[in-house]
């Protein structure tokens, strides 16, 4: 009887079985995993997609050799952080601003956040147009002023920054939201007992808001690093590089060493991306989680 | 009054740097050729809204319809597989905790980070028969977006009370039928959520057909906009036209279904 009711026991199915895995696992691991792992082994091959010849790390000696490639690399490291660091500096006063007592707060909320939403390449282009060195909104309202506006993306100084404050642009609404969600979950207590000792509005932002905004920050940072480290589509649209290769990314270099044919070089740069983003996400996400459970 | 001072300065400052450009892309799109290649912010000399649009439609054999189509196609077919496959997912991996939960959760976040490797891809998606086919980039959509669905159906499920599942479970309930009649109906929320904000991201996205999709007659919108620039960049009204157009699903997504769209993109993020 109990040797019935165990093995009875044994065959029941869970009410959550694992097959329920499978379709996901399938899709994930044939388009995701496995070209993921295959990339290791490419990038050390000199590869035509018919055939590939074991090259060692040719691939990654030529990629930091070549001017171009280098400079694509550093370009991603400073095209992330910049975009990252303005969307943390301009988000978290927008999110202040647009959880006060403002006239006008959801229209106000809704015109930030919609640039989220919109297409990047629609956003790219538009902006090299308003961005034309000599007949674009921006130059002119500037010489309207007497100021001699940059060649924004004609300038090799300028262009990978120009493309960044458009990325800041499109994407601080995100960053923005981010923080209102955070801040509204701080108790209005806090806000009354600060009131209470004495705090005025900048106390209350420096002693409450800053401190309990930190897993918000936390968020903001880690997602517009990703974002930005592999950002491709609007700095393709603005300048597709250039000029010159003064503002390629590491994904924009994967994309022209890919139309140029080279599979291997292309490939490599994908491992260097995914080495770049594991080796600043992953420790930074260690670290800006340890630091809040410590507090 | 201060408070007032303050606001006014805000919109101000909004209608300068977040309005101007779309109304910049707006003026552009239906004022005439030689007006529109100026590129100033002015008023259009004339309307031609209803000239330019069939003008952009008509451009290279209806080009814009059919990108529509594909665009559609692949936003419909994509958004609605992830949908039911992110929700199995999150269902079992949050109800049972197990030595595979762990591997899961890695998995699914390494999903969000790594950037995904182009060439390998597409040499998968060759072997398959599937490079350059609309089923290809679809299931391509559907492993790339899966990750941070996952994670939003994992976090809705933990609000659904066990017992349910008991109950259901006790009244003679299979794994099928727990999932389909008690469960996922309880989800719609979130599923509304996850449609609306992968509906955006695959109808903008524009990396993944350039590279798995490329040819005319597979064009997505994203990718006509993209070669309108180089073919017609002494026709700027057209080129902002189409621009116009294409923004449209989008901006209709956000009036309706703004608060889904911020309630996910937040839940998503600060769990994440």
């Amino acid at each position: 009887m109990s040797n019935t009711r165990k093995a009875r026991r044994r065959t029941a199915p869970s009410p959550y079985p694992y097959w329920f895995y499978l379709p996901a696992a399938v899709v994930y691991a044939v388009l995701f995993l496995v070209p993921t792992f295959a990339s290791f082994y490419f990038s050390l091959t000199r590869w035509s997609l018919f055939d590939y010849q074991f090259i060692g790390l040719d691939n990654f000696v030529l990629f930091f050799q070549e001017p171009a490639l280098v400079k694509g690399f550093f370009n991603t490291i400073l095209y992330a952080v910049t975009t990252s660091g303005l969307k943390v500096i301009l988000g978290l006063p927008l999110a202040v601003l647009l959880t006060s007592r403002i006239v006008a707060r959801g229209y106000l909320r809704s015109v930030v956040f919609f640039p989220v939403l919109v297409s990047t390449i629609g956003v790219g282009i538009t902006f090299t147009v308003l961005m034309n060195p000599e007949q674009g909104l921006f130059n002119r309202s500037l010489a309207a002023v007497g100021i001699q506006g940059p060649g924004w993306l004609t300038d090799p100084s300028w262009a990978l920054l120009s493309v960044a404050l458009v990325d800041v642009w499109k994407g601080v609404g995100l960053a923005t939201l981010i923080y209102i969600a955070g801040i509204v979950s701080i108790p209005q207590e806090y806000f009354e007992a600060a009131r209470v000792d004495g705090a005025g509005a900048f106390g209350g932002f420096r002693h409450i808001i800053l401190p309990l905004a930190r897993p918000a920050t936390v968020t903001v940072v880690i997602l517009s690093l990703i974002g930005g480290l592999r950002s491709f589509d609007l700095i393709w649209a603005m300048t597709r590089g250039g000029p010159g290769f003064t503002s390629d990314v590491i994904a924009s270099v994967i994309y022209k060493q890919y139309q140029a044919g080279f599979y291997g070089l292309s490939t490599a740069g994908n491992v260097i991306l995914f080495l770049v983003v594991t080796a600043i996400v992953v420790p930074l996400f260690r670290y800006l989680n340890r630091g809040e459970v410590e507090q | 009054m201060k408070r007032l001072a303050l606001s006014a300065t805000a919109i101000l400052v909004s209608a300068v740097v977040f309005l101007i450009p779309f109304g910049f892309i707006a003026l552009t799109a239906v004022k005439d050729r030689r007006q529109a290649a100026l590129l100033d912010f002015s008023w259009p000399r004339q309307f031609r809204f209803v000239e330019n649009f069939a003008e952009v439609v008509k451009a290279r054999d209806y080009m814009l319809i059919i990108a529509f189509i594909n665009s559609t196609i692949l936003t419909v077919c994509s958004v609605a597989v992830m949908v039911v496959f992110a929700a199995m997912v999150g269902f079992v991996l949050q109800r049972r905790v197990s030595r595979w939960t762990g591997l899961i959760n890695f998995l699914v976040l390494s999903g969000l980070i790594i950037p995904p490797a182009v060439v390998p891809t597409i040499w998968v998606l060759q072997s398959l028969g599937l490079f350059r086919t609309m089923p290809g980039l679809i299931l391509i959509e559907v492993a790339f977006g899966m990750s941070f669905s996952i994670l939003l159906f994992r976090a809705f499920v933990a609000t659904i009370p066990r017992e349910l599942d008991e109950a259901a479970t006790i009244d003679g309930a299979g794994p099928m039928r727990l999932f389909a009649r008690v469960i996922f109906p309880l989800l719609r929320s979130v599923a509304i959520t996850v449609i609306v904000v992968q509906s955006v991201v695959v109808f903008n996205d524009f990396t993944n057909p350039l590279y798995f999709l490329p040819g005319d007659q597979n064009a997505t919108v994203q990718l006509t906009l993209y070669n309108f620039q180089s073919q017609y960049s002494t026709q700027y009204n057209l080129l902002f036209m189409n621009m116009l157009l294409i923004t449209v699903p989008p901006l209709v997504m956000f009036m309706f279904f703004n608060r889904r769209i911020v309630a996910g993109l937040t839940a998503g993020s600060l769990k994440g």
